[in-house]
């Protein structure tokens, strides 16, 4: 799928509505830029977004990410019949394992479904969903 | 053995699998009245309930405490998907052997397929409802479905160990051929290897027949006291050992893909029973999927991590195995109304009294409920036995 097949899709997704700890988060998506949480009491990055430090109750600060990771794990979606998500199919979902540990759900875009593979690596791309939600989905990393 | 050890007297179904003419309310009742039959007990002996409610039934434990009309001494709400009845055993268990009630119900009821169709499992929770509130908003907007965070999880167990899709569809054969022996079960007709593979892919690498049906249905059972068992119809089955833990709830936050929570309350559960899983006469497991089957195994220590998809061909788990599995043909075949955990107890009883039929295990003596809940996320298991802890 083209990066503008893909834009036509991201207004009829299950889009969120943040809750006070994921608002910022969301909304430097949006601004292009991927930001995670880390403890300023531990040390560990977290995702998804909290309002403490699911490690320790500490505090948390936000980091930019470095966008880059491997995945983890993937599958192909042969059947949603959520109406959004029909004329996807097929679709990779996959857990993406980024360079800072964490691990988050995406689409692997811009891959044909049968080079996919576990360990491959992955860089981020960044597409505005609205106002204040970025999307980060993942592709091949370049290079 | 104590006069208080906690023992399961009652068992109930409602009908299934396809029921159009029942509500879930009706499925509640339906199954209410046959464990209070099956054991000879009266309403008003209840003063205990715990019930898993979710908001598809509209079932929560008070609504439902109210509806039945059960003046209870102690209830357990705890509705955490499937598994939610391994939970309600171990927690009753704890609060009869502590004297805080003396005959605790738990039922359950669905029209899930009769009123939603198939969706279930191949939809996007929340899509086309709006925006998503609460951690689900991390993984809505990829149109992930239920099918596709098991079929993850395979995906890393056979990238991790070299498991094969001939290997999870082993697990669907052998439950198939027990549904056969169901006359209840959604499907029958025996099936192979090559039927599973050929079947569509739902969520690679998982088929159509690695996932479980969709159906109507209900159960109840009834726990009490030994003592108290003496006066009733049916012999009791002795709750031996019971324990559950969580590591996650959404599927992305999982730790490790190939590793349940059944790590941690397997061994638990075992070692409370003071038996082991060679002890195991029937194993009575959550067959959401095939892979679920595999990772409980391995996890609760029928064979080393890793090892599932060469244990499970071995044929230990089919007909006139070593420990025959989902003799009832399991939600794979038989029965899923959404949150199944209930008839693992009601089989896993069945068994123990020796009422099985074709399908009965010979000499079963000790036998293991393991619920799955969520996605792969909330694990209970429970060990009950014919005989109690000596």
């Amino acid at each position: 799928m083209t990066i503008e097949a893909l834009r036509e899709t991201l207004s009829a997704r299950a889009l969120p509505a943040p809750d006070n700890a994921a608002l910022h988060y969301w909304q430097s998506a949006a601004d292009g830029k991927l930001v995670l949480q880390r403890c300023v009491d531990c040390g560990e990055f977290q995702f998804y977004p909290r309002a403490l430090c699911a490690a320790c109750a500490g505090e948390t600060e936000w980091v930019d990410a470095s966008g880059r990771g491997t995945l983890y794990t993937f599958t192909v979606i042969r059947q949603n019949r959520s109406e959004a998500f029909v004329r996807l199919s097929p679709y990779a979902v996959g857990i993406v394992e980024l360079e800072e540990g964490v691990r988050m759900m995406s689409n692997i875009v811009e891959c044909e479904l049968d080079r996919l593979e576990v360990g491959m690596a992955l860089e981020v791309l960044l597409l505005k969903a609205a106002d204040d939600v970025g999307l980060p989905f993942w592709r091949p990393a370049s290079g | 053995m104590g006069a208080r050890d906690a023992v399961i007297v009652g068992i109930g179904w409602s009908d299934y699998p396809v029921v159009p003419e029942l509500d879930a309310m009706d499925h509640h009742v339906l199954a209410l009245r046959r464990a209070l039959a099956d054991c000879g007990l009266d309403k008003s002996a209840i003063d205990g309930y715990a019930c898993a409610g979710t908001a598809i039934q509209l079932d929560d434990a008070a609504t439902m405490a109210e509806y039945l009309r059960i003046n209870h001494r102690w209830v357990d709400g705890t509705s955490v998907g499937g598994s939610s009845f391994e939970f309600h055993v171990q927690h009753a268990a704890a609060a009869i052997e502590a004297g805080l009630c003396d005959v605790v119900l738990v039922t359950y009821g669905s029209d899930l397929l009769s009123r939603m169709g198939r969706r279930l499992g191949t939809s996007t929770f929340s899509a086309g409802s709006g925006r998503v509130r609460g951690p689900s908003q991390f993984e809505s907007p990829w149109g992930n479905v239920l099918a596709g965070s098991y079929a993850m999880a395979a995906r890393r167990h056979m990238h991790e160990y070299g498991t094969t899709p001939e290997q999870l569809a082993e697990i669907a054969v052998g439950v198939r051929e027990f549904a056969g022996l169901n006359p209840l079960a959604q499907y029958r007709d025996p099936i192979t290897v090559d039927d599973v593979l050929n079947s569509r892919l739902i969520a690679d690498p998982l088929h159509k027949l690695d996932c479980c049906v969709i159906s109507d249905g209900g159960g109840a059972f009834i726990m009490t006291t030994s003592e108290r068992a003496r006066d009733l119809d049916q012999p009791p089955v002795y709750v031996l050992g019971a324990a559950g833990a969580e590591t996650h709830w959404n599927i992305s936050q999982m730790p490790d893909f190939t590793t349940t929570a059944a790590a941690q309350c397997g061994p638990e559960a075992f070692r409370r029973a003071g038996v082991r899983p060679e002890d195991v006469d029937t194993i009575q497991i959550y067959d959401s999927f095939t892979i679920t089957v595999l990772l409980l195994l391995e996890d609760m220590g029928f064979c080393q991590k890793g090892e599932g998809g060469r244990f499970v061909e071995t044929g230990v788990l089919r007909r006139g195995g070593r420990q025959p599995m989902n003799t009832d043909g399991g939600g794979l075949s038989a029965c899923h109304p959404g949150m199944r955990g209930i008839f693992l107890i009601n089989e896993a009883v069945r068994q123990l009294r020796g009422d099985g039929g074709e399908a009965q295990v010979p000499g079963c003596e000790v036998a293991v409920a393991c619920g799955s809940g969520g996605f792969l996320s909330c694990i209970s298991t429970v060990v009950l036995g014919k005989e109690g802890r000596s």
